[in-house]
């Protein structure tokens, strides 16, 4: 175990969603390089606190890279300059003495700031609620093997469903669009043997949600680099080769009424 | 006085007795199922997997969660996978060698009649997760695959990666979210339950901290669900998420609903050692590694060369010299003891010597790397990025750290705790495990528990509310626990002190785990027992919450809890000193064989213990439910 020394923090720190932010810096010293980034920021609170000052909010809670409660951007990076690697999985053995941070919420209109490093990302679950699932109520399924899945469809929707819906996507991309997130539920659900009933119709109207309260796409790549699961910008060809057929789809139906 | 607990466990055989409760049960209507409100509280696996199917049947339902989503709860950090006993190897399960198995894994400690109609529910919850979309582990052919796991001798696991939780709590939680798009369930994020309320002995609903603003609201509702997972974090130190939390169990506890075990806290054997003192959490590593890794220390205490360059002669791969028949994979309780002796006898490995080694290079060899890739690519990555160390070039370091908590608010077969119209599922109940959990068997029960026991025996409780009038938030009780909520939150801001929230959580958990871990002595537990009281009145004095109450203030949130966990903290050390035996996770030193094995008592101790709150979390008052094992028979586990 080695000491970091002389770490130089800027913070941002906002009171609440309506009031204008600003950076605080922070002086930390003495920081074991076995620490994670946010044992590190645990240390600081220690320290405002026992300053009598008030604490650094910021969201976390597995601390195992799986929940995707965590957040932050570090030096301008969503989750820090660590690749694949969620904020809580980053240790400040990727930093030096003498280095200074800067730490800002997510930066995207479509997760408003709540206070300090918080911000609200519900917009997510609303893309979710608007066709994310497979309709299946509970009780009548049939016997799990009645339903094959070759190995390597189920190895194509588990690697899209490897997603946390974190936000880092939304936070990269210079839009602050949703596209990769969206496109990892269509994506997962849309390659299953049981998600064919609802494909369509599920790509549709997610797309729709997305739209709703996000940027657009531009194709610039900057989500799948940020994305903590390496998700691939394939999901988001999935997307919209679904997206076209269904309102291709609806032009036929219309047509016939 | 103790109460007699009666469990309402319905008659017939046990492999009858589901059958029969649902042939018996009183069912609600559909026309008249959306004039019930139930309250689920978390959205876990079981918490989400209630909410939605009683939503699906009709009834309206309000979930709350702490998290900013739903997606967030600590289901999602499960790795290792999901037992059923679904037979699809060919390898000799049943319904009946799940039961037996999680019976003798709980080292007969737990109800017959609820395990074994978890077995039963179990292959059900397959069928239901792959038909919502789960992406399990495929066969080429396309059909699931299966890998054993700690305490079994069959392949009974389902998996979907080292992801298992996540896929599942993410199918579970799309089929709430589908809900909450139809208008079936009301969601409340960031929103904290603070109290129960009981009105002429029945539970009438619930009072909420609205962690945004601090706003306290109450809830009314026919039923409530506690569905709100382990108390694991009483421990700081845990595999737990850092927001997990006793209070809403504890609050339930206060106001009537019995606690059962809460001595039984499990000691998960394979996560990474602690590293330093700012550590702030332990991170397990899952323990279907152990199918392919090979636990070890080096033969000679004083032997501090890598890994690498120690020859086989001078290993001790002791899970397999002690246990032969179940080897590497031994129950959790087993290894994660046999690695304490040990790291404690000086045979411990890495810069603190605190760990043991899980070794792949023979899986390597034998497998080849993709292979090995293929199944724990995602835990390997892991490990390398908290330990900065290649494990496929040196073996992991791994010690046991707590995990699970088999303790929990007392339910009999209805899921029901003591106080009519409230339920506890998952977790946060404590019916299932006995004195010891199975690896893959927590998320089998959190959604057997969610979606397919709670929507029978809630429409049981439900149907002759029919048209009665409830008790509404204007009700004094309401008003009353709203103004004790505030008072309480005020009263934390208030005290001024000079110690955060952290600092005594981290004292207290010290304790815990120094006296009430993984060996317990009634030595032990008698000074944690004068410890704890002692720390809990500083506690009292001496906090300091800066901020305020009116809006984000997770310091005042943390107060909160940590006060819990010092109540939960003190019952537990009673429990465990009042439990004169050794079984399952529950270990005391004073009770072992000559070779160090646990020494149950089943003349004086087959019961489950529950308790009553007095007032004083130093002197709740012990009921006692008598296990009966009619079908298992029982005996002294052998894993050797």
């Amino acid at each position: 175990m080695n000491l970091l020394t002389d770490l130089k923090l800027k913070v941002w720190r906002q009171a609440g969603p309506d009031v204008d932010g600003y950076f605080e810096t922070y002086a930390v010293d003495k920081v074991s390089d076995e620490a994670s980034f946010l044992e590190m920021l645990d240390q600081l609170n220690e320290r405002l606190i026992g300053e009598g000052k008030e604490a650094v909010v910021f969201d976390h809670d597995c601390r195992e890279g799986i929940c995707g409660t965590c957040s932050l951007m570090i030096n301008g990076r969503a989750h820090g300059p660590q690749r694949a690697t969620t904020t809580c999985q980053l240790h400040m053995r990727t930093f030096k003495s003498g280095d200074e941070i800067v730490i800002e919420p997510w930066r995207a209109s479509a997760f408003p700031i709540i206070k300090d490093l918080m911000v609200d990302r519900s917009s997510f679950d609303r893309i979710v609620e608007a066709g994310g699932f497979i309709t299946a109520p509970t009780g009548g399924a049939p016997d799990a093997n009645l339903i094959l899945v070759p190995k390597p469809v189920a190895d194509a929707a588990m690697d899209s469903a490897a997603c946390i819906g974190c936000g880092a996507c939304v936070a990269a991309c210079p839009n602050g669009a949703a596209n990769l997130f969206t496109g990892a539920k269509i994506s997962h659900l849309n390659v299953l043997p049981q998600g064919q009933s609802e494909r369509y119709k599920r790509a549709e109207a997610m797309v729709h949600a997305m739209d709703d309260q996000f940027g657009s796409c531009t194709n610039h790549g900057e989500c799948s680099a940020a994305c903590p699961k390496e998700i691939s910008l394939d999901v988001i060809a999935m997307m919209n080769t679904d997206f076209r057929k269904s309102k291709s789809k609806n032009r036929k139906s219309l047509s016939r009424s | 006085m103790s109460t007699v607990l009666n469990a309402k466990v319905p008659e017939g055989a046990l492999r009858d007795k589901w059958d029969n409760y649902k042939a018996d049960a009183k069912l609600v209507n559909p026309n008249n199922k959306r004039k019930f409100k139930v309250i689920v509280v978390g959205t876990g696996l079981a918490g989400a997997s209630a909410a939605a199917t009683l939503a699906e049947l009709g009834y309206q339902v309000d979930a709350f969660t702490f998290h900013d989503s739903a997606r967030r709860a600590h289901s999602i950090a499960a790795q290792g996978g999901i037992n059923a006993a679904k037979n699809y190897q060919g390898d000799g399960d049943s319904i009946n060698r799940l039961f037996v198995d999680t019976i003798k894994g709980g080292d007969f400690r737990s109800r017959e009649s609820n395990v074994h109609r978890l077995a039963q529910v179990s292959v059900d919850i397959i069928d239901q997760m792959v038909a919502q979309g789960v992406p399990f582990a495929r066969e080429y052919g396309g059909m699931l695959d299966n890998r054993s796991f700690g305490g079994a001798q069959v392949s009974r696991t389902f998996y979907a990666r080292g992801q298992t939780g996540q896929q599942l709590l993410l199918g579970a939680y799309q089929q709430l979210s589908r809900q909450v798009g139809l208008g079936g369930v009301r969601l409340f994020n960031r929103t904290e339950l603070v109290d129960t309320v009981i009105i002429d002995g029945r539970c009438s609903g619930i009072v909420v901290r609205d962690l945004l603003t601090g706003e306290i609201t109450s809830h009314a509702a026919h039923a409530v669900v506690m569905a709100t997972g382990g108390y694991g974090n009483v421990f700081f130190l845990s595999t737990n998420a850092m927001n997990c939390n006793v209070t809403a169990a504890w609050r339930a506890h206060r106001r009537g609903a019995m606690f059962a075990n809460p001595c039984f806290t499990q000691i998960h054997p394979t996560c990474i050692p602690q590293s330093d003192e700012s550590q702030s959490k332990l991170t397990l590593m899952s323990e279907s590694l152990r199918n392919d890794g090979r636990v070890w220390v080096p033969a000679n205490a004083d032997d501090s060369r890598p890994a690498e360059q120690i020859p086989e002669s001078e290993r001790d791969y002791y899970l397999e010299r002690l246990y032969p028949s179940y080897g590497n994979l031994a129950p959790r309780d087993i290894s994660s003891r046999a690695a304490k002796r040990l790291v404690d006898r000086g045979h411990g490995v890495g810069p603190l010597k605190n760990g043991v080694n899980l070794d792949f290079s023979a899986a390597i060899s034998r497998l080849g790397r993709d292979v090995v890739e293929e199944r724990y690519g995602n835990l390997f990555q892991m490990y390398e990025r908290i330990a900065g160390e290649d494990p496929y070039a040196t073996p992991m370091r791994i010690y046991p750290a707590t995990h699970y908590t088999m303790g929990g608010l007392w339910v009999d077969y209805e899921l029901a705790t003591t106080v009519p119209g409230l339920y506890a599922a998952g977790e946060a109940n404590f019916s299932d495990h006995g004195a010891n959990r199975l690896g893959a068997s927590a998320l089998m029960q959190g959604l057997a528990d969610g979606y397919f026991v709670l929507p029978y025996t809630i429409s049981n409780g439900l149907a002759p509310l029919l048209n009665k009038a409830i008790p509404t938030t204007d009700h004094p009780a309401f008003v009353q626990a709203e103004t004790e909520a505030r008072e309480r939150f005020n009263g934390y801001l208030n005290v001024k002190g000079t110690r955060s929230p952290d600092w005594f959580h981290r004292e207290l958990g010290k304790i815990i785990w120094d006296y009430c871990g993984m060996e317990r002595t009634q030595q032990g537990l008698e000074k944690a027992l004068s410890e704890l009281p002692a720390l809990y009145s500083e506690f009292k004095k001496d906090l300091r919450v800066t901020g305020t109450g009116e809006n984000v203030n997770q310091t005042l949130e943390k107060a909160g809890r940590v006060d819990d966990f010092f109540q939960l903290g003190m019952l537990m050390c009673r429990d465990a000193l009042d439990r004169n035996e050794s079984c399952g996770a529950h270990f005391r030193s004073e009770y072992q064989t000559d070779d160090g094995e646990a020494m149950r008592d089943d003349e004086n101790f087959c019961h489950v213990s529950a308790y009553n709150w007095t007032g004083d979390p130093m002197a709740s008052e012990l009921n006692k439910e008598q296990l009966v094992y009619e079908t298992a028979h029982l005996a002294t586990r052998s894993y050797k």
